[in-house]
C-alpha cells in the first residue's frame, strides 16, 4: 500500500520552522478520545524538540461516530482564518467533553473570534479543506485517529512522548 | 472446489478469478446476492466481528469514505459471521450507510469460498476484495487480524479499474 500523504500546502496548520529536520503530521479528530490522549504527549514532544520539529495538524473527523467532530473541525478552521488555529486546537482538545455548538460558540467568544466567521464555518465555508485533509489521509493510509506521519511515512509505534522523542531524533539525525 | 478445510493462514482468492456468488441476509427479512450488484464495482470487506472499539474501526472508517466509493461508482458491503440482529445493532450505533451481511449459517460459508475463513477462531479474516462490474476479482488483500487495513488500497484498486475498466489485464 502506498502510505504517501499529500505534501505540505499553504492551508496546512504548521507549528515550527520550515527548516526543522523533522516534520510530524497528525491526522486527528477533535472528539476522538485517543487523539485526546495523544494531545498532551504531543505537546511534550513539541517542547522537547523545539525548533527541530515542524508539527502539522490535518483534519480526520469521523462524523458518524463523533457527533461534534465536524463542527469542532469547522471551528478550528474558522479560528485559523483569524490566525488563532493553535489556540483553538488546544482549547478543543482540552475540553473534549464539551464540544456541542453552545460550547464552541463560547470558545469562539473566549478567543475573540468574530461570530460571523464561526457561523460561516458552520455553514460549510471550510468543508472542502476538511474533506481534502480527510481524503488525502485516507489515500495515504490513515486507518483511524490519531495517525502520525514522520517525514511523510506512517508511524505505527507507541505514541507516548518519551518514545516519540527518541524516534523523531533518530529521524532528524538520518536527515541531517 | 472452494472448500477450505486447511487451517489459517487462509488463501484469499486472487485477481482474475470470478468472484463466487453468494446470497446472505442483510437484515432480518432481506437477503442480498452478489449477482444483484453486477454492473458496478463491488467492494467486499470481510471482517472478524462487530463492535471493535478503536477510533476509526474499519467499518466506521469505510463508512466515512463511502461517499468517495459511491463517486467512483462502487458499492460496499461488509461481511462477518455475526448474526443479523447483531449487525442491525452495530450498524445503527455506528450509523453505517452500507449493508452488513451475516455469514452466519452455514457459518462462514462465504468467507470459506473466498479463502478467508479462520477455522481456529471461527471468524472471517480482515480481507478486502474489489470486484469489477463483470464480477471478476481485480484486487484482494488480507490484513493481519488486529490491523485495520484502511481504505487506500481500495481507492487505488478502484482508480485502476476506472483507468482499465475491462478485465483483460486483471491478473497482476
Amino acid at each position: 500500500m502506498t502510505r504517501l500523504i499529500p505534501p505540505l500546502a499553504g492551508d496546512d496548520h504548521v507549528a515550527g520552522p520550515a527548516t526543522a529536520a523533522v516534520t510530524l503530521v497528525e491526522y486527528g479528530d477533535y472528539q476522538c478520545p485517543y487523539c485526546g490522549e495523544a494531545y498532551p504527549e504531543l505537546k511534550v514532544v513539541q517542547r522537547a524538540m523545539g525548533h527541530g520539529l515542524r508539527f502539522v495538524f490535518r483534519n480526520f473527523p469521523l462524523v458518524e461516530v463523533h457527533a461534534h467532530a465536524m463542527r469542532a473541525a469547522q471551528f478550528a478552521e474558522a479560528a485559523a482564518e483569524a490566525g488563532r488555529f493553535w489556540e483553538a486546537h488546544d482549547l478543543l482538545y482540552e475540553n473534549q467533553d464539551a464540544l456541542d455548538d453552545q460550547s464552541l460558540l463560547a470558545y469562539g467568544q473566549h478567543l475573540g473570534l468574530d461570530r460571523a466567521l464561526l457561523m460561516a464555518a458552520f455553514e460549510g465555508r471550510h468543508d472542502d479543506k476538511i474533506q481534502r485533509d480527510f481524503l488525502g489521509g485516507v489515500r495515504g493510509g490513515v486507518n483511524g485517529t490519531p495517525s502520525l506521519f514522520i517525514n511523510g511515512l506512517l508511524y505505527e509505534g507507541p505514541r507516548d512522548a518519551a518514545n516519540l522523542v527518541v524516534i523523531l531524533r533518530q529521524a532528524a539525525s538520518v536527515r541531517a | 472446489m472452494q472448500d477450505m478445510t486447511v487451517p489459517a493462514p487462509a488463501t484469499a482468492l486472487q485477481p482474475g478469478v470470478t468472484a463466487p456468488d453468494f446470497t446472505l441476509p442483510a437484515t432480518p427479512d432481506q437477503a442480498l446476492s452478489l449477482s444483484e450488484m453486477k454492473g458496478h464495482p463491488v467492494i467486499l470487506a470481510f471482517y472478524p466481528a462487530d463492535w471493535s472499539p478503536v477510533c476509526g474501526d474499519e467499518m466506521s472508517l469505510l463508512n466515512a469514505v463511502l461517499p468517495e466509493f459511491h463517486k467512483m461508482g462502487a458499492q460496499l458491503v461488509g461481511i462477518s459471521t455475526d448474526g443479523v440482529w447483531c449487525h442491525a445493532a452495530f450498524a445503527a450505533e455506528r450509523k453505517l450507510h452500507f449493508p452488513l451481511l451475516a455469514d452466519f449459517e452455514p457459518k462462514g460459508e462465504t468467507a470459506r469460498r473466498y479463502g478467508v475463513y479462520r477455522p481456529v477462531e471461527g471468524v472471517a479474516d480482515r480481507a478486502l476484495f474489489v470486484i469489477d462490474a463483470q464480477g471478476v476479482i481485480r484486487w484482494s488483500y488480507v490484513s493481519p487480524l488486529g490491523i485495520n487495513p484502511g481504505a487506500d488500497g481500495i481507492l487505488e484498486a478502484l482508480d485502476k479499474l476506472a483507468a482499465h475498466p475491462r478485465a483483460e489485464g486483471a491478473a497482476a
